[in-house]
């Protein structure tokens, strides 16, 4: 058989196919429906958080950090409870990591502040000495991109069902009532903040990245 | 069989193809260098702003070597190899001519918006899968393209029985296609809501199912890319160097389809004690496991090709890369299931000993193969003897030491970083606050970035070499059958 297929291109490529195909299909296909189910009690993002997401993404923030906390004693020890898949429900993409050169961050919430996040954004030295984690200074000059966090959440909500808008579930309406909440939840991180130059850009309606990163990373719970 | 000097193959596009491999790999390497350095000198992290940090340039080593310099050698290869195996010249038609030079331009276009978009921050997230929907579109195109020279030039093949390299060629194009188009389905937000970036998309899979299907590609990825292919150049260049007929044709039978069958079942060790469903991560670690038997099988067929001429390894330089290569395929090989066992990955997962793996592969298995392939290609190509036998064995001591210092420095690294994590003092209590665990490495990281620049350098000292190649060394009058001809 094998002598006429590598005689035979088509066949052989078939043959292939058939051979590599299905492993996939095995695996990913009949716990689909039972990965996507949401835990009970998990939001979807708010625009700001989701915009404080995409800034993470964009600046690839999971090359360094996980956001997975295996079931280990030294890992719930050090990070909190280990992760389950219904947290993840909302996640597009998920943000896993595969390495930790920086600490987990899945349950970073939990136990960092607004205020130790400023500091740390700026100079991770001057809450971390020893910190090899870059200076991220340029979020305070940045503003953040409130349309693609709007279209994201309007994507997931249209395509995937992802239930915004529905009793206890997070508000997303239309542009303008979205971008009025987004301002307003934005505003109760502002305050928190001690940066001027950010505090006088919000006043002017201007958010800035770091305040979307910030509400990003207090969602993390 | 015709006599090969009979047909007049024509290697402009494989031309092409080199000379990308060789810039794209000094481009991808240089910034892995510069990465190396970061992590270990993190000031060096401020130099271009935001543009120049481990984030932003991390993506950008990784798909620079393995989509720049790795497919490019892969395409270098196969424009080289698919006409002298399948006995037909590319100039004998015009169409395929064509297809190869327009899929080399499109390459060099996506590669080009690739850098600047991964600079920008504009990425997915996902590992090796960071391209964002018009760039995957133009991706797949390139891809389409080389399966039009493939499959064309197999239709218009003289031999009509496919040697092995092509079996491998031809499971790379439909491995690679299958995973790319299901870990990329994405939908771009723009078109559904008019408002954001219109280049934004977002993932058709979420949390756990995303997870799974990005490693089912992750994974397989390294076995379309990084193994099959390389595997190709292997069975073609080793004999045709050594002189040596290959050790087992029922050996490179087994090895092929058992690898393809195994394959692809192995991604879930990526994700052991994650939250997708134990079954799938105890298939991911067994068939890692039943991985070896078809990866050692071909790296073995190599190895007892050179049975009894093992001579030429003190002789010939480039029969040093080739048995190199094999020997780090079966170093890395074996590696890898070991770490897919649960209990060590438990150890290894998230540390430096994963990307030490993953390098002894690449430098060792990827980079030597596709180097020492160039350098047989190179006096067919132009027709001229190899410039320098001795920068070749200069460069292959340098490279060789730098991957044992990088990879011998990230072992350490891993394991230790993996073993205080989990240390805990007598009353249960953590031992180590996380950012110790940071500290320690700092001369692990030192001597891994300068294994890799070791590297870099031995990558210059190619490129060199290779460049007066074709246009200052000696010229030869007929092809050589065997060993490459070297000053």
């Amino acid at each position: 058989m094998f002598h006429w297929l590598e005689k035979n291109p088509f066949f052989f490529a078939v043959g292939v196919f058939v051979v590599i195909a299905y492993a996939g299909i095995v695996t990913v296909v009949p716990d689909f429906m039972e990965s996507a189910r949401p835990l009970k009690g998990v939001k979807p993002y708010t625009t700001l958080q989701l915009a404080g997401r995409q800034i993470y993404i964009e600046n690839d923030c999971n090359a360094c950090h996980s956001q997975l906390i295996r079931p280990f004693k030294s890992e719930t020890d050090r990070y909190g409870k280990y992760s389950l898949s219904g947290e993840y429900a909302y996640d597009r993409p998920f943000l896993w990591g595969s390495r930790r050169i920086g600490p987990d961050l899945h349950r970073v919430g939990n136990y960092r502040t607004t205020d130790w996040n400023e500091n740390h954004m700026l100079d991770p030295e001057s809450v971390v000495p020893g910190s090899i984690m870059p200076k991220y200074g340029f979020m305070f000059d940045k503003s953040m991109d409130f349309d693609t966090a709007y279209a994201e959440a309007y994507t997931v909500k249209k395509v995937f069902n992802v239930p915004y808008d529905k009793p206890g579930m997070p508000k997303l309406g239309t542009y303008e009532e979205a971008k009025k909440a987004a301002i307003k939840e934005a505003g109760a991180i502002v305050a928190d903040m001690k940066d001027q130059a950010v505090k006088d850009a919000y006043k002017k309606g201007d958010i800035k990245e770091i305040v979307a990163i910030i509400a990003y990373l207090n969602s993390l719970k | 069989m015709q006599s090969s000097n009979a047909i007049n193959y024509d290697y402009t596009v494989a031309k092409y193809f080199t000379v990308a491999t060789i810039v794209l790999g000094i481009v991808g390497m240089s910034v892995g260098v510069i990465i190396a350095f970061q992590l270990a000198f993190p000031e060096l992290n401020n130099l271009a702003g935001e543009y120049g940090n481990f984030g932003r340039l991390r993506p950008l080593h990784t798909d620079a070597v393995a989509f720049g310099f790795t497919v490019s050698g892969i395409m270098a290869t196969w424009y080289y190899i698919g006409q002298r195996v399948l006995k037909v010249s590319m100039a004998e038609s015009k169409f395929l001519m064509f297809i190869g030079k327009l899929q080399f331009w499109l390459y060099i276009v996506t590669v080009a918006a690739v850098v600047v978009s991964l600079i920008m921050g504009i990425t997915t997230s996902k590992e090796y899968a960071e391209f964002e929907w018009p760039i995957d579109i133009a991706i797949v195109v390139v891809w389409v393209l080389w399966g039009i020279s493939i499959f064309g030039l197999i239709g218009i093949r003289r031999e009509k029985v496919l040697y092995i390299s092509i079996w491998y060629y031809i499971a790379t194009f439909l491995g690679i296609a299958m995973l790319y188009l299901f870990n990329n389905m994405e939908v771009p937000t723009y078109f559904v809501a008019g408002v954001g970036k219109w280049y934004h998309s977002v993932s058709m899979y979420a949390g756990s199912n995303d997870a799974m299907v990005q490693w089912w590609y992750g994974h397989n990825a390294v076995a379309f890319a990084f193994t099959v292919p390389i595997i190709a150049m292997i069975y073609y260049f080793l004999p045709k160097e050594s002189g040596q007929p290959v050790f087992s044709y029922k050996l490179s039978l087994l090895s092929f389809w058992g690898l393809m069958f195994v394959y692809l079942w192995a991604g879930g060790h990526h994700l052991l004690y994650s939250t997708v469903p134990d079954w799938v991560q105890t298939m991911g670690s067994i068939f890692s496991v039943v991985l070896i038997l078809p990866s050692w099988g071909s790296a073995i067929n190599m190895l007892l090709t050179m049975k009894g001429e093992w001579g030429q390894l003190k002789e010939n330089p480039l029969v040093k890369f080739y048995v190199l290569a094999s020997t780090f395929y079966m170093l890395s090989t074996l590696e890898g299931p070991i770490q897919a066992i649960k209990s060590v990955n438990a150890l290894a997962h998230f540390t430096d000993w994963i990307p030490g793996h993953v390098h002894d592969g690449t430098l060792g298995w990827v980079g030597f193969m596709i180097i020492g392939a160039l350098f047989h290609m190179a006096p067919r190509m132009f027709k001229k003897e190899i410039f320098s036998k001795k920068l070749i064995e200069s460069q292959f001591w340098l490279q060789t030491t730098g991957i044992v210092l990088y990879f011998s420095s990230m072992w350490i690294a891993g394991i230790t970083q993996g073993m205080m994590w989990r240390a805990t003092d007598q009353y249960g209590n953590l031992t180590y606050s996380f950012i110790d665990t940071v500290e320690v490495l700092h001369p692990y990281w030192t001597l891994r970035a300068v294994g890799g620049l070791f590297y870099l350098i031995g990558v210059f000292m190619w490129a060199y070499n290779m460049y007066k190649t074709a246009t200052s060394s000696r010229a030869i009058e007929k092809e050589p059958q065997y060993a490459s001809p070297m000053a």
